[in-house]
């Protein structure tokens, strides 16, 4: 990044980027009760981008990015994705949220189905692949996060990176545009934590958009455009990697580094 | 007394020829209504518990309703209620069409069992509906699946699998309860014995009819034991 450390804050419209915006959020404010949770938050998220998001517990990590897919509705701002509002009921719309995949801390995988026919769900239900496009290409994706030998099993059989990498496998089915990650491997043993991380970088070098909660500093240093740090609801850092751990801006920015990097 | 004379006392031959070919009716009468009534209220409580689980309060308030007075009622009271309490209302019956459904104890009583087990299996629903993981509905709708994919395929086969127990110990009730239905004329199991009973005045028959509930009970008890370890292999 050429861009100077003292302009890191405030960032990048100066800068022209000729990416294409695909998540624009303007004033976004989410309350859960009386609890204001989200703080007019405004966030552009270019096409190709990787971003981080990190942050103390109960700053909004998980809520913002579940506004995106609308696992959580704002209560008020814009909230475009490829310039649609997820909102409206259009058919456009519908297909814009079904080419956002998540990942979950604790997985979420189906049970009561092997690893396969988890993969091949939604692929045959939501875009009408035949049984044996949809089995093709869960082989494939399931090939990429390496785990195609235990297509068979079912989660219960496999350790906590091994579903964690199915889980990635079955968002990638859908053929999403973008992905959201929730803390991707903050419930896993510290030895399996590389391997999902690995398939993560890899994701991250096909050019996938990714926005990634997540606490593992090595990951975003390797592969994050931007890291976002969020407190108290509110976007307080916006900058890379570099400029974010070498030299953040605020105090509350810095005491959490201190906290998490000892 | 002698062995013979000893099994004479329990499984009297005569009498076995005379009643033995009575009594597998009876048991085949009272599995069909079990059968018929509880499938029927696996359905009509399966709605009942979405219809207490929907965001509609109308829907929540009639299905409350609904539980509450089937369980809290005895299942008799229900079935003479419709057999004896709507079996009068003949002409009305005959008005509407539907006199040839109230006039039969046998329809009557499937109605009251099916009602009544539906008041219980809707709560064991209920309960098992809401033992799935609220990430279970997160993924799916990550995934953009529709509501009913999202229930019958994630939701509900998992539900089932924590329900099985519990709907298994409803079924065992309804097979002893069902014994009532011998008081609206019906020869179930209970009903053969009754009549068996009452024309040769041995006690025998009734250890007949006893150990009979037991059998049937006891397979119902090992195949659902069998299934349920099948389904859950994976949940564990
Ligand atoms: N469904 C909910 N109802 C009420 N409050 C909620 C709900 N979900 C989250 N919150 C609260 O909103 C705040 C932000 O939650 P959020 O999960 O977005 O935080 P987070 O930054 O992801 O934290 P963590 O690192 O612990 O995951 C927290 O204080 C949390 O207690
Ligand atoms: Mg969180």
């Amino acid at each position: 990044m050429t861009a100077p450390l003292s302009l890191a804050a405030a960032r990048p419209d100066t800068h022209p980027d000729p990416r294409k915006v695909v998540v624009s959020i303007d004033g976004l404010n989410k309350f859960y009760g009386d609890f204001h949770v989200l703080r007019d938050v405004d966030l552009k998220v270019r096409e190709g981008e990787r971003i981080v998001l990190c942050g103390p517990s109960g700053s909004g990590k998980s809520t913002l990015i579940r506004c995106i897919n609308r696992l959580e509705i704002a209560e008020k701002g814009t909230l475009l994705v490829n310039d649609t509002d997820l909102a409206l009921t259009t058919r456009q719309a519908a297909e814009v949220r079904s080419e956002i995949g998540m990942v979950f801390q604790h997985f979420n995988l189906f049970p009561h189905m092997s690893v396969l026919d988890n993969c091949t769900l939604a692929p045959m239900s939501v875009r009408g692949l035949s049984r044996k496009e949809a089995e093709e290409r869960a082989r494939f994706y399931l090939n990429k996060v390496g785990i195609e030998s235990q297509a068979g099993k079912y989660p219960s059989q496999l350790s906590g990176g091994q579903q964690q990498r199915v889980a990635i496998a079955r968002a990638l089915c859908m053929k999403p545009k973008i992905m959201l990650f929730d803390e991707p491997t903050s419930a896993l043993d510290p030895e399996m934590v590389a391997e999902v991380l690995d398939v993560l970088v890899k994701l991250a070098d096909t050019g996938m958009t990714m926005l990634c909660v997540t606490h593992e500093m090595g990951f975003a240093r390797q592969v994050a455009e931007r890291v976002l740090f969020l407190d108290g609801g509110q976007i307080i850092e916006d900058a890379p990697p570099e400029a974010f751990f070498n030299n953040p801006q605020s105090d509350r920015a810095k005491g959490f580094l201190a906290q998490i990097l000892h | 007394m002698n062995l013979d004379a000893l099994l004479a006392f329990f499984v009297d031959p005569d009498l076995l020829e005379r009643y033995g070919p009575r009594f597998i009716d009876g048991l085949l009468v009272t599995g069909k209504l079990v059968a018929i009534s509880f499938t029927l209220g696996a359905l009509l409580g399966l709605l009942l518990a979405l219809a207490r689980l929907s965001n509609n309060v109308l829907l929540q308030r009639l299905s409350a309703g609904y539980i509450y007075f089937f369980r809290g009622s005895p299942l008799l009271a229900q079935l003479f209620l419709l057999y004896y309490g709507l079996g009068s209302l003949k002409s009305f019956w005959q008005d509407v069409g539907m006199w040839w459904f109230f006039r039969e104890a046998w329809y009557c009583t499937l109605l009251a069992f099916t009602l009544n087990t539906a008041a219980y299996q809707a709560e064991i629903f209920r309960g098992s509906l809401m033992a799935v993981a609220p990430g279970q509905y997160e993924a799916a709708r990550a995934l953009s699946l529709k509501r009913s994919t999202t229930f019958f395929k994630v939701i509900l086969p998992q539900s089932l699998i924590v329900a099985i127990g519990p709907l298994g110990n409803e079924l065992i009730l309804m097979i002893k309860a069902s014994a009532i239905a011998s008081l609206v004329t019906i020869y179930d199991l209970m009903g053969v014995t009754k009549l068996a009973f009452s024309r040769s005045f041995d006690f025998q028959i009734y250890l007949w009819a006893a150990v009979l509930y037991l059998l049937i009970v006891e397979i119902v008890r090992r195949s659902l034991k069998h299934i349920e370890a099948r389904l859950g292999r994976h949940l564990r």
